[in-house]
């Protein structure tokens, strides 16, 4: 039993270590730490997460930043796309109606739109929305520009659409004609049939698009008027040649999209057990 | 009180459009009564229109034309005192079974205890009070069609409809559910219009065999069933009767092909 579990860990663990060798033994030779940093080098600037990095504030610090500006964009897009999804997914005149347009924005990438976004918002943040000018919650909100949202929004919301009416339309007629035997209404069946056969596809929508929302970042916070967040961190240590800098803030993006994904995968299988039931 | 009775079906059709826009006639002239506590049985080649016909009695589906009377009252929705028991899986798979159970009453407004309490009850009947916090997907299929018939008994309806019920069972377990539901039958005095393809089964449940033809459906006839009950499928006017209904749907199926 002990043997089989260590014989597992180590086949997870094999190619891992060997990439981290690989890595090691290349920036040795190397001896270019522009190019490639050391292991160790990295690793110490997990090793201290709230310093300041090139005047720009700890890794913690942009991480932080980074999440909230992904939370607040992510969160317009669901709010959006899971009600629109449903009446797309339940009324075929709606879908009709929607999906043509929908379609034609959906292959654009959220990167093309930074030039119209640009023209639009500019550096208009939620401080410019609110009239702050100053104090701690103009920072604060300074830090939420809507051009960003507007690019990790765009990035979430298509995912998140798409699987919410994959699911109301796949939700067997079946269940909803039984219900209605019994004696539910319009209200009831939405409610009680409709909602919940739906939901493990919303929600894998929702892991999805939140995965989307991440990789947006690093595109959204290399837009003007960006001083803060991992995806700026970046690009700046970049300007510097701090490449070990980089290397951690890309990290730091692995861990927390990897983390948020886990979230939803727990949430997955505890709650939707029940959808291994196909038939 | 009143001499209608319970359901009436006059001279319901019909006709379906098909995605080119082109007219297809599924039921046509259908005219019958079912009586308080009948046990009918539809039996009819498939595509015959059984299953739409039952969908329209139970509220599923337009007419096109003719009418349905419950009681001498038409009706054109679902209604309560008529409940279906569906041939695909039907159960709320997110559901406990007490939940499942417990669902007309629930959608009638019914307090969570009484819902409960009442459900329960109906579980305790068919002996699966213990299986009442188990999920569908824990169960087997005989078990799932034993759910979904509690499940429209709990909702307390005069007509039951069963569209092939036990069509996806294995043999064996069909036949203890068939033994089951006329145990319910009798106990509950349900009016019962029971869909099936299987003329053994039709035999074995009904007082009234009601045969179909091919596309556009209509009634070739209706024959009663004079074995008594308990039936045994050994009993000789069992192989005659077969033998008789079969014949029918013979030479209807042989008829759709020329």
């Amino acid at each position: 039993m002990l043997k089989k579990l260590l014989a597992r860990t180590v086949i997870y663990l094999l190619v891992p270590f060997l990439f981290l060798f690989a890595w090691d033994f290349a920036a040795e030779r190397l001896n270019n730490e522009v190019i490639l940093p050391g292991i160790g080098q990295v690793a110490q600037l997990f090793g201290q997460p709230t310093d300041s990095l090139i005047s720009m504030g700890s890794l913690t610090r942009n991480v932080g930043i980074s999440l909230v500006r992904v939370l607040a964009g992510y969160t317009i897009a669901v709010c959006l796309a899971v009600p629109l999804g449903i009446f797309m997914g339940y009324y075929g005149t709606v879908f009709r109606l929607l999906n043509g347009f929908l379609a034609l924005f959906r292959p654009i990438p959220p990167l093309a739109w930074v030039p119209l976004v640009l023209a639009w918002f500019g550096i208009a943040s939620l401080a410019t929305l609110f009239d702050v000018r100053a104090g701690p919650a103009y920072v604060y909100l300074n830090n939420l520009k809507f051009s960003m949202i507007f690019i990790i929004f765009m990035g979430a919301f298509y995912p998140v659409l798409t699987s919410t009416i994959h699911g109301v339309s796949g939700v067997r007629t079946t269940l909803i004609d039984s219900a209605r035997v019994l004696g539910a209404g319009k209200r009831d069946i939405f409610r009680k049939v409709l909602l919940p056969a739906s939901l493990p596809s919303i929600v894998n929508g929702m892991r999805t698009g939140l995965g989307v929302a991440w990789m947006c970042l690093v595109s959204a916070e290399m837009l003007p008027g960006s001083l803060s967040g991992v995806g700026y961190l970046i690009t700046h240590a970049y300007t510097m040649a701090r490449t070990d800098i980089v290397i951690a803030g890309m990290i730091s993006i692995a861990v927390v999209g990897a983390f948020l994904d886990l979230v939803f995968r727990m949430v997955e299988k505890r709650k939707f057990a029940w959808t291994r039931l196909t038939r | 009180m009143s001499t209608w009775p319970i359901l009436q079906v006059r001279d319901l059709g019909k006709t379906f459009e098909t995605k080119k826009g082109m007219p297809v006639e599924a039921l046509s002239g259908v005219t019958f009564d079912i009586d308080e506590n009948d046990f009918v049985c539809i039996v009819g080649p498939s595509g015959c229109g059984k299953s739409t016909l039952l969908r329209m009695v139970a509220g599923l589906e337009t007419m096109s034309s003719g009418r349905i009377t419950y009681r001498g009252e038409e009706f054109l929705r679902s209604r309560k005192e008529i409940g279906m028991v569906f041939q695909e899986y039907s159960l709320l798979p997110w559901r406990c079974v007490l939940d499942n159970v417990a669902l007309g009453p629930e959608f009638s407004g019914v307090s969570r205890q009484e819902r409960e309490a009442a459900a329960m009850s109906f579980l305790k009947r068919v002996g699966m009070e213990s299986f009442s916090r188990a999920f569908p997907h824990e169960l087997s299929g005989g078990m799932r069609q034993r759910v979904a018939i509690v499940r429209a008994l709990a909702n307390d309806p005069d007509v039951l409809l069963m569209d092939e019920p036990f069509g996806a069972l294995d043999a064996h377990t069909r036949i203890l559910l068939q033994k089951e539901l006329l145990r319910i039958w009798e106990n509950n005095r349900k009016t019962i219009l029971f869909v099936t393809h299987g003329v053994d089964e039709a035999i074995y449940l009904a007082d009234r065999i009601m045969v179909m033809s091919a596309r556009p459906g209509r009634i070739l006839d209706m024959i009663d069933v004079d074995i008594e009950r308990p039936r045994v499928r050994a009993h000789p006017s069992y192989g005659v009767l077969a033998e008789r209904i079969l014949s029918i749907l013979e030479n209807e199926t042989l008829a759709s092909f020329s």
